[in-house]
């Protein structure tokens, strides 16, 4: 992926050359003429045309907003109802990701959930043991994680 | 215009701040530090972010200057709070601090126990 960018940002310098135009609307054209350039080009590059791991990036980031914004309605539930009804308790999860910096963006997106924080991730970087504020649902919570951040997670690093 | 922008503004920083004392108000009443926690780190973060969004707001349609600053301060929270969160969490896990006593299922507990035993 981060040769495929480099190598269009170096089509936009060139066409910033050969128009003999040094402004940043003529990068900007080189760019997107590079991107279709590129595209064309796709089946000669090991990994899948760019454009789409940055798609992928910003479905992450929505995402991660959106569960933001979830979690905080969640809480402020159980904070404001006027008895403590929650049932907190740990739980463990399977996680099939593998790299470092996946697995830390996952625990991230899981602390940013409705209802749950993670305390521990296990030594061989397997299991992550999560704090969940109602247990009740944790199967539910579980099939979250594993459908939509899994997923989100493993689209950006393919 | 200014009147809209005058809103959005107003409401931005409005919401950050009643979630912040919403935030506190858990901190206060939840019974365990895991708990307290959860409020902590959700609340205290989305009340943080929209306050600084409201900031950046301000500057740019009522002073007509992009403040970046106050762009990378949200990004900065953004990634740093859960990481925060769940060091402060870990560690008292990890010094002992019992859950609450309502608590219902302890997998790392176990977890521990099976590593101890082999």
């Amino acid at each position: 992926m981060a040769f495929q960018i480099l190598l269009n940002f170096i089509l936009g310098f060139l066409w910033m050359f050969l128009s003999n135009d040094y402004s940043s609307l003529a990068f900007a054209k080189g760019y997107f003429f590079g991107i279709l350039i590129l595209f064309v080009l796709r089946r000669f590059f090991q990994h899948r045309f760019y454009l789409y791991n940055v798609i992928a990036i910003i479905k992450l980031l929505y995402i991660f907003l959106v569960e933001l914004v979830k979690s905080n309605v969640s809480v402020l539930k159980v904070i404001l109802s006027p008895k403590l009804n929650l049932r907190p308790g740990i739980f463990s999860l399977e996680t099939e990701l593998e790299k470092e910096w996946e697995i830390t963006i996952l625990s991230n997106l899981i602390t940013l959930t409705p209802g749950t924080l993670v305390l521990e991730v296990s030594e061989d970087n397997k299991t992550l043991y999560i704090h969940a504020m109602d247990i009740d649902d944790v199967e539910q919570a579980k099939l979250d994680i594993k459908n939509t951040f899994e997923k989100a997670i493993k689209e950006v690093s393919r | 215009m200014i009147e809209i922008s005058k809103f959005i503004v107003g409401f931005l920083i409005l919401q950050g701040s009643l979630l912040s004392l919403i935030a506190a108000i858990g901190v206060v009443r939840l019974p365990d530090p895991y708990t307290r926690n959860h409020a902590a780190s959700k609340s205290a973060t989305l009340g943080i972010i929209s306050i600084l969004l409201g900031l950046f707001m301000y500057y740019l349609l009522i002073d007509h200057h992009a403040n970046s600053r106050v762009l990378l301060g949200i990004i900065f929270v953004f990634i740093t709070a859960p990481v925060a969160g769940h060091l402060i969490s870990r560690a008292a896990y990890n010094t002992g601090v019992p859950l609450w006593e309502k608590s219902i299922q302890d997998d790392l507990a176990k977890a521990r126990k099976h590593e101890k035993s082999r």
